[in-house]
């Protein structure tokens, strides 16, 4: 395959435009204030990204209300809220939900669903693991029953990304054919949601329990695991290109820090110490850029490299990240350990990133396998 | 030894008694730091026998010594550099957990370049009058008394022109900030010095000797908060006079519950309870996850066999080449693999924490884990001891140059005056 590693005109164009979008509405006294907000997203900015930006559409296929653009542009998306730690669903409805749809067959579903997800009306997220925290097909338990004149859903998920605000919530279940998609819509009969308090507070979980509760059929029953990993591996390289805007961010304050700050008569940066850990956070920012980057493309192409890639990106990004976020705050000091200095949030987004869809180990693993090692 | 203690706390505990009355028995019979020479109402004892003096006070159900940066780092300092009359005056206090203490070294300008504090001493005929800024005060809040390091002549090179006082926290001329912790707590503080008074007499070590006294404290501070030290004493009562703790009955603080932040006696402690978390949920079966507990015991372990090595050499007046630094680095290191290995074992549970105790119930009711509180809580605090009590890259440096003799980088700061050295904006 032949990849152009540069990006378009076009696609330095939107980067901008998003740039210049969440520096207006989404400075980080903005982000701060929404965290500590229990919703923890402005409406309003939300529906606007969808109508005015067009972020929520770009990779939607234009028959489901979308514009048709590929993983590459969402990719530049992804980079720039890990930049800036908008407080937006974003990855919650484009990188789970949508992709869970758009992996399925159900047209019928798509035509419903996505357009509203598109034009920014709706939020969605994928509810997948349960208590147990894990994200492969044998831990999925919750159990969705045929009785006659349709599903329903017995059981809880657990760690459901903005499932406090989800309008429209893909569960994934078990019938007694297999694993199978279903949607569920916010306020169903037996649905109980309780948001679990967050360490990284940019980014809200909640705790789902399915009492009898109604469910449609996404796609065929007992057929869903193939769609789900695949959206699975579409949502990590998602969130690896979050973890580059984010880890570039704590290596830019570094370096910006140790220009500046004088102990000892001098800059910092001016010792080996402190020069050879930005150096190291660069290396790791740019090698992560690959990884993420080089995914987005196959992602794009819908390559049967993507599985590969997937974990290799995810694992190598999440742990970039966090080893920026770590040293950011080694190299601030005492003050990069204040609250109010902004190096714990990256810290902990980095770290809740890492943990989360599988942790590094796991998707070395997973690599390993699908490697044939 | 060990039966001196037993008998006497046979003799002497009763959770009836108040906090104060009981630290005042401790304290007076020398038990609180029996660390502390023998002037100085301790008994000389070396770490080891402390830790077991420690340990032992636990295991009888006691309350533990008052704790707090009093005796950690003052009371020691004073033993060895103050008068007769200040060991009188300031240790009994912080021995019997009466006063308080915090430690004014740190400045906006002056972190791990201490001596290049900028905060002024001018005596005025009986008293020295203060004015700057401190920063990362832990404790602040509630201190009755601060270890001060201030510039009482700024014309002759930084390490020269300082001198460490004891400061009285209670004045006019002193405001006192809380500063939010990433953590979410506010411990540290900043320390405000506006024409604060402290009388004539009140310096520790002598004028101009304040950088070689801080060392003291600094040395101190790296011992105490290293790797390898024995377990926390039972219950957690909080020294001084504005904690309001002392009126209180000392049985009420041995529920066991954690209170402040973690310290490095819980840390080691931590590593046997992974081990729990790894069996409980199945980890412990996954070859990576056993490799990282064993790294993790491993660690903890040979920092306590270096002690041990320590206190053999000690006896032919012989250390065990950067110990202190050595002992800190450790402490660091092993704080970083706990968080991550403690957080890999918790997973996506890892990712949720309480900033506060609605939200803790919450938790506790809705994704149950008897670990998963105490590992998240050590994980934010985890960034914090590579920073406090001389970065992971200082205790290089010292390492570097003071124990292993290399070259320092070049640099003028030690010989021109203190007035005329660049400085942050
Ligand atoms: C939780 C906490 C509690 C604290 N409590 C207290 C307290 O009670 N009292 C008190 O006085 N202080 C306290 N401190 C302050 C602490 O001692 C300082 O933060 C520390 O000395 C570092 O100073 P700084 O923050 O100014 O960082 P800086 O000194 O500005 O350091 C910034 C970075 O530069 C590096 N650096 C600096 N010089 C060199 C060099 N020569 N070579 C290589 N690298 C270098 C540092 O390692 C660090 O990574 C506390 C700090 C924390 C985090």
């Amino acid at each position: 395959m032949n990849l152009n590693f540069a990006f378009s005109e076009e696609q330095e164009e939107l980067r901008k435009s998003i740039k210049r979008f969440l520096d207006d509405k989404s400075p980080i006294s903005e982000v701060r204030r929404l965290m500590e907000t229990s919703d923890g997203y402005e409406k309003s900015v939300w529906e606007q990204m969808g109508s005015q930006l067009g972020l929520q559409g770009l990779a939607i296929p234009e028959e489901f209300g979308g514009s048709g653009f590929s993983y590459v542009e969402l990719l530049v998306v992804f980079e720039e809220l890990g930049r800036s730690l908008a407080c937006v669903p974003y990855f919650s409805t484009i990188a789970l939900a949508a992709n869970a749809l758009l992996t399925t067959n159900d047209d019928a579903a798509k035509k419903e669903y996505l357009p509203k997800i598109a034009s920014g009306e709706s939020i969605a997220t994928l509810a997948l693991s349960e208590d147990s925290g894990r994200f492969d097909e044998e831990s999925i338990t919750l159990r969705g029953k045929n009785n006659g004149s349709g599903y329903t859903l017995n059981g809880s998920k657990c760690f459901v990304i903005d499932g406090h605000i989800a309008d429209l919530i893909l569960v994934a279940g078990r019938t007694d054919k297999g694993v199978t998609l279903f949607a569920v819509e916010k306020g169903a009969t037996g649905l109980e949601t309780i948001q679990l308090s967050t360490m990284d507070q940019t980014r809200k979980q909640a705790r789902l329990t399915f009492s009898d509760t109604p469910a449609r059929l996404i796609g065929d029953e007992g057929a869903a695991w193939p769609g789900l990993s695949k959206t699975l591996d579409l949502a990590a390289v998602a969130l690896s290109a979050e973890q580059v805007g984010g880890a570039q961010v704590c290596l830019d304050t570094s370096v910006e820090y140790a220009k500046n700050r004088i102990q000892f008569g001098r800059p910092i940066g001016s010792f080996q110490a402190i020069k050879h850990k930005c150096a190291d956070m660069l290396l790791q920012v740019e090698s992560a850029r690959s990884a993420s980057y080089y995914g987005s493309w196959i992602a794009a192409e819908d390559s049967d490299e993507l599985p590969v890639v997937a974990c290799l990106a995810k694992a190598y990004c999440s742990e970039a990240f966090f080893h920026c976020a770590a040293e950011n705050i080694q190299i601030h000091g005492g003050i990069g350990f204040t609250w109010e200095h902004d190096a714990h949030l990256y810290f902990k987004r980095a770290k809740s990133s890492e943990l989360m869809l599988g942790d590094p180990s796991y998707h070395r693993e997973l690599l390993a396998q699908r490697l044939g090692i | 030894m060990a039966d001196d203690i037993e008998s006497w706390l046979k003799k002497n505990w009763d959770p009836d008694l108040t906090v104060r009355e009981w630290w005042e028995k401790l304290g007076l019979a020398g038990w609180s730091a029996p660390n502390l020479p023998i002037d100085s109402f301790g008994k000389g004892y070396s770490r080891e026998e402390t830790v077991h003096v420690q340990n032992a006070i636990a295991a009888h159900g006691a309350l533990g010594a008052p704790g707090g940066l009093g005796l950690l780092l003052a009371a020691p300092t004073i033993a060895v550099h103050g008068t007769k009359d200040q060991k009188e005056e300031y240790i009994r206090d912080i021995v019997c957990g009466k006063k308080a203490w915090c430690q004014l070294f740190s400045e906006p300008g002056a972190g791990s370049d201490l001596a290049g504090l900028t905060t002024r001493a001018v005596l005025d005929g009986e008293e020295w009058v203060i004015n700057g800024q401190k920063v990362w005060t832990s404790g602040g809040q509630i201190a009755d008394l601060g270890m001060l390091l201030a510039r009482s002549d700024p014309e002759v090179p930084k390490h020269q022109g300082i001198t460490y006082f004891a400061i009285e926290m209670d004045q006019e001329g002193i405001e006192v900030r809380p500063l939010r912790e990433m953590t979410g707590r506010a411990i540290f503080n900043e320390v405000f010095l506006t024409d604060a008074k402290i009388p004539k007499g009140n310096d520790i070590g002598g004028l101009g000797e304040g950088w070689k006294v801080a060392n003291s404290t600094l040395s101190f501070e790296r011992a105490g908060l290293g790797a390898g030290g024995g377990s926390q004493a039972g219950g957690l009562a909080l020294p001084g006079t504005k904690a309001l703790d002392l009126d209180k009955r000392a049985g009420d603080f041995l529920t066991g519950s954690v209170r402040g932040e973690p310290g490095p006696s819980m840390i080691a402690q931590t590593t046997g309870m992974l081990i729990e978390l790894a069996k409980s949920n199945g980890k412990v079966n996954s070859p990576l996850v056993r490799q990282a507990l064993a790294e993790l015991h491993t660690l903890n372990e040979i920092a306590r066999y270096t002690n041990l090595r320590q206190k053999a050499l000690k006896v032919s007046g012989l250390d065990v080449p950067g110990i202190g630094n050595i002992a800190k680095l450790s402490m660091s290191d092993i704080l970083r693999k706990t968080r991550d290995l403690g957080l890999e074992l918790l997973g996506p549970r890892g990712t949720v924490h309480a900033y506060d105790k609605d939200a803790r119930k919450v938790l506790d009711e809705v994704v149950p884990n008897a670990f998963a509180t105490i590992i998240t809580e050590l994980s934010l605090f985890a960034q914090g001891p590579s920073i406090y009590g001389g970065t992971d890259e200082i205790q290089h440096n010292i390492i570097g140059e003071r124990v292993l003799g290399l070259p320092k980088e070049p640099n003028n700061d030690k010989t021109m005056p203190f007035s005329s050295l660049p400085k942050n904006a």
